[in-house]
């Protein structure tokens, strides 16, 4: 008897790490609709990475690395991609992931009136399935940025049998093919995830159940996390930073993401581009020089994040190092001033979001700025409202960010072509244009390096936008959860990641 | 007496309608684009335009509302523009925390509230209405939010007492639940305390000098008697009608409170439904929120009848 028991704990104890875990982690956010083809949202995308498998992902460093696609490659005119799929992967309905059911996936992107992916996928022309695995996308023209679209929400397979079945409503019960099936929603409150046995790397998971839970207030979600409430917490505040790191149990771990934070100006759209600050590149480099982008960092980020000057941080494979981060000189600001005509100093008027890090941040730039001359007024808007005015051209100058793509072209393209379909500022250069239309098609990437670089050396001129700094992605969680790597696109990866009692 | 409760009914339908279109033009006049945030970061053209249609929000807006009103006539209240769920059902997951955060919080505010007020009327101008009135007055400048914090980092992360925040539904762990909501209701049910405190003082005060305590207290009842039962129920009308209009402000949410301890209230999802312009869910608590309002009065008023003989006849 004694043995028996003896054997059953020794059983027992090697068998502890497949004891029954939920992992309890806490958003910032709820997350909007769970369909990877209507959903907008950055903590949407945090919950697909436990439900919905991509065909690709990334590395840390932003290399494309084989998900659910394990082999690709591009043709010699760059005008199709031949495409490998893994085999033995069912979705959470039972329904076999094939080469059709990537082809069902992305006529959907492209075709549901409700998708937001369209424009990400606009590149395809067509998929050829040309065996039960195999694959051929065929494009428009050649796109260097397919298959990081693919990396993410546009490359998300859901099972054709469930959206088609569901259709618009495919959000309310999600299936996929990721690590964990959906469980339940409650709006607001949780959304559970239960372990996917099927799973094709099964044995990399190590929970038995995802919770999310939305918690805004960030004092309060790492409060849940020291009390133990839950054991993983998304974006800390770098404000709690401090506390955070000051508490043994708890491991922080950070990236710095792939967007960026800074001031648009309005150059071109509209009536009120035609101002000094939109007409005069002069007093856009002034306002730059008057930037000390560290100290932004150290006073209102308590040097958390990384201070920027181009849409990439300069980590990124793609930052242009021609163009380091200046230090402050507002000497040579108020000589930029002077010389456009106004020696006196200047006003400018710059619209911001009225939650309190965007305020906070634009009162420090403001007193920046005021030491050259710049005499900022703040106007704070409610999003929705910034936003419209902001697209409508209703503004002089803008702070805004952008939470980040994989590929470079989604950081850069759409804000300054000619075209571009959020080019919010109204700027327009031939030479930009055509550099950063030729980057889309080149495939190489030293090549793309060019082009961007030559769009740079324009850009930093003329200053359309001028960029101050990085957010870094926070995660805080219990030390005994163990295998958690940070990545640059804010995403909670499971693979590995354990929890020991 | 039946039909004068039948013709409070009959107002209150009026009210009603006049209370939604009134909240439908307010959202249409609020700035900004709703679709802009929607539509996600890219606002592709061809999406804006697709939901323009799909919304109806390309309608005239008198047209969008006889659309809304038609529906939720027939029970359909439209779905969110957010997550796409219909504001029935969403109404549905939170009209319960709502109640029970209400009722708990309530149940804090008239145990500590209206002993605190008769005592303090009662002992008008000593140490003890001193007191009594400090402590109230704290409990209205104190911000739920500030105390709804250090709430957390004392009793949850210090102590470990109560679970830090969340919400668990009573049938699944009834226990769990009301520990879980036990500080919420305390933060808000304080702050509320107070307000009937004071009213409930004064409304004593007006009743201690009457003539027929006086009269009661000569009959040598014993002074338990005389502020209990003659006294206090006398000031009872004024304690129980704010008590209801506490409890219909508090089924339309405590937004601060249920932000600090992640409840998923009615309160919650109004602000960040404004901030969405997610006009359906607007509407549809704001409809739920006027009935809860006028029911609540409505009881009110039978309570009124119940309490005081005098009003039966009339």
């Amino acid at each position: 008897m004694k043995h028996l028991t003896l054997t059953t704990a020794l059983v027992a104890a090697m068998a502890l790490p497949a004891a029954a875990q939920d992992l309890r982690i806490a958003l910032q956010s709820d997350a909007d609709v769970l369909d990877p083809d209507q959903s907008r949202t950055f903590v949407g995308r945090i919950v697909y990475a436990s439900l919905c498998d991509k065909l690709v992902d990334i590395t840390p460093d932003l290399q494309i690395i084989p998900q659910l696609a394990t082999e690709w490659t591009v043709a010699e005119d760059g005008m199709s991609i031949d495409m490998t799929v893994r085999e033995g992967v069912v979705f959470h309905d039972g329904t076999t992931f094939d080469a059709a059911a990537v082809a069902a996936n992305i006529e959907r992107s492209q075709t549901l009136d409700e998708s937001r992916r369209k424009s990400e996928l606009s590149s395809i022309a067509s998929v050829d399935v040309t065996g039960d695995y195999t694959l051929t996308l065929n494009l428009i023209a050649p796109d260097a940025t397919v298959m990081a679209q693919l990396a993410d929400r546009a490359g998300m397979m859901m099972s054709p049998t469930a959206a088609e079945a569901a259709g618009v409503d495919f959000g309310l019960n999600p299936v996929c093919s990721g690590p964990f099936s959906f469980g339940e929603r409650v709006a607001q409150d949780k959304i559970v995830l239960n372990r996917f046995a099927d799973y094709w790397n099964a044995d990399a998971i190590n929970f038995d159940s995802v919770t999310f839970l939305p918690i805004p207030d960030t004092t309060v979600r790492l409060a849940n996390l020291q009390s133990g409430d839950i054991d993983m917490l998304e974006r800390l505040a770098p404000t709690d930073l401090a506390q955070a790191n000051a508490d043994d149990s708890i491991t922080v771990v950070s990236a710095v993401s792939l967007g960026y934070q800074g001031i648009t100006f309005n150059v071109g759209n509209g009536e009120k581009s035609e101002t000094p600050w939109g007409q005069d590149k002069r007093l856009r480099q002034a306002f730059s020089y008057a930037m000390d982008r560290d100290a932004i960092n150290q006073v209102v980020f308590e040097g958390a994040y990384a201070p920027g000057n181009q849409p990439y941080p300069n980590v990124s494979p793609w930052y242009d190092d021609e163009f380091p981060i200046e230090a402050r000189d507002v000497e040579k600001a108020k000589a930029l001033l002077a010389e456009a005509g106004y020696p006196d100093g200047i006003d400018l008027t710059v619209q911001v979001p009225n939650t309190t890090i965007p305020l906070q941040l634009m009162q420090v730039v403001q007193s920046m700025a005021a030491e050259a001359g710049i005499r900022i007024e703040i106007v704070s808007k409610e999003f929705a409202t910034l936003l419209a005015d902001q697209s409508a051209g209703d503004y002089q100058a803008s702070q805004i960010g952008w939470s980040g793509r994989v590929d470079p072209d989604g950081n850069i393209h759409q804000f300054v072509t000619t075209n571009g379909g959020i080019n919010d500022s109204g700027f327009s250069n031939p030479d930009v244009d055509a550099a950063l239309n030729a980057a889309r098609k080149v495939p190489d990437t030293d090549a793309r390096k060019v082009e961007y670089d030559k769009a740079r050396a324009i850009l930093i001129d003329e200053a359309p936008l001028v960029y101050l700094y990085h957010q870094s992605w926070i995660t805080a969680f219990d030390s005994r959860i163990e295998g958690f790597t940070a990545y640059p696109d804010g995403m909670i990866r499971l693979e590995g990641v354990t929890l020991s009692e | 007496m039946l039909s004068f409760f039948l013709r409070r009914l009959l107002i209150a339908i009026p009210t009603i309608f006049l209370i939604s279109i009134f909240v439908f033009g307010l959202q249409k006049l609020l700035p900004g684009d709703p679709l802009l945030v929607l539509a996600g970061e890219e606002r592709d053209p061809a999406v804006l335009e697709f939901l323009r249609e799909k919304y109806r929000l390309n309608d005239p807006i008198p047209v969008q509302y006889m659309t809304w009103a038609g529906n939720a006539l027939r029970g359909d209240l439209g779905i969110s523009l957010r997550t796409n769920q219909p504001v029935t059902e969403l109404i549905a997951q939170k009209l319960p925390v709502t109640l029970q955060l209400a009722m708990m919080s309530l149940i804090f505010a008239v145990v500590i509230g209206v002993p605190a007020g008769i005592l303090s009327a009662y002992r008008k101008g000593t140490m003890v209405d001193w007191v009594a009135n400090v402590v109230a007055l704290s409990g209205l400048s104190i911000p739920n939010f500030w105390l709804g914090i250090m709430l957390i980092l004392l009793v949850s992360v210090k102590w470990q007492l109560l679970p830090a925040s969340g919400y668990v539904p009573p049938g699944e762990d009834l226990w769990l639940s009301i520990k879980t909501m036990l500080m919420p209701a305390f933060v808000l049910g304080t702050a509320l305390a107070a307000t009937l405190m004071r009213h409930t003082r004064s409304a004593m005060l007006g009743v201690l000098t009457s003539d027929y305590v006086r009269t009661a207290r000569a009959k040598g009842l014993s002074e338990r008697k005389v502020v209990l039962k003659h006294a206090f129920r006398n000031a009872l009308t004024p304690i129980v009608t704010m008590t209801a209009l506490l409890f219909g402000e508090l089924v339309a949410g405590a937004v601060l409170t249920e932000q600090i301890f992640t409840i998923p209230g009615f309160g919650k999802l109004v602000v960040d439904a404004v901030f969405n312009r997610d006009y359906a869910v607007v509407q549809g608590i704001v409809l739920v929120t006027a009935v809860g309002f006028i029911v609540m009065n409505l009881l009110a008023d039978m309570a009124y009848v119940l309490l005081n003989p005098r009003l039966r006849e009339a």
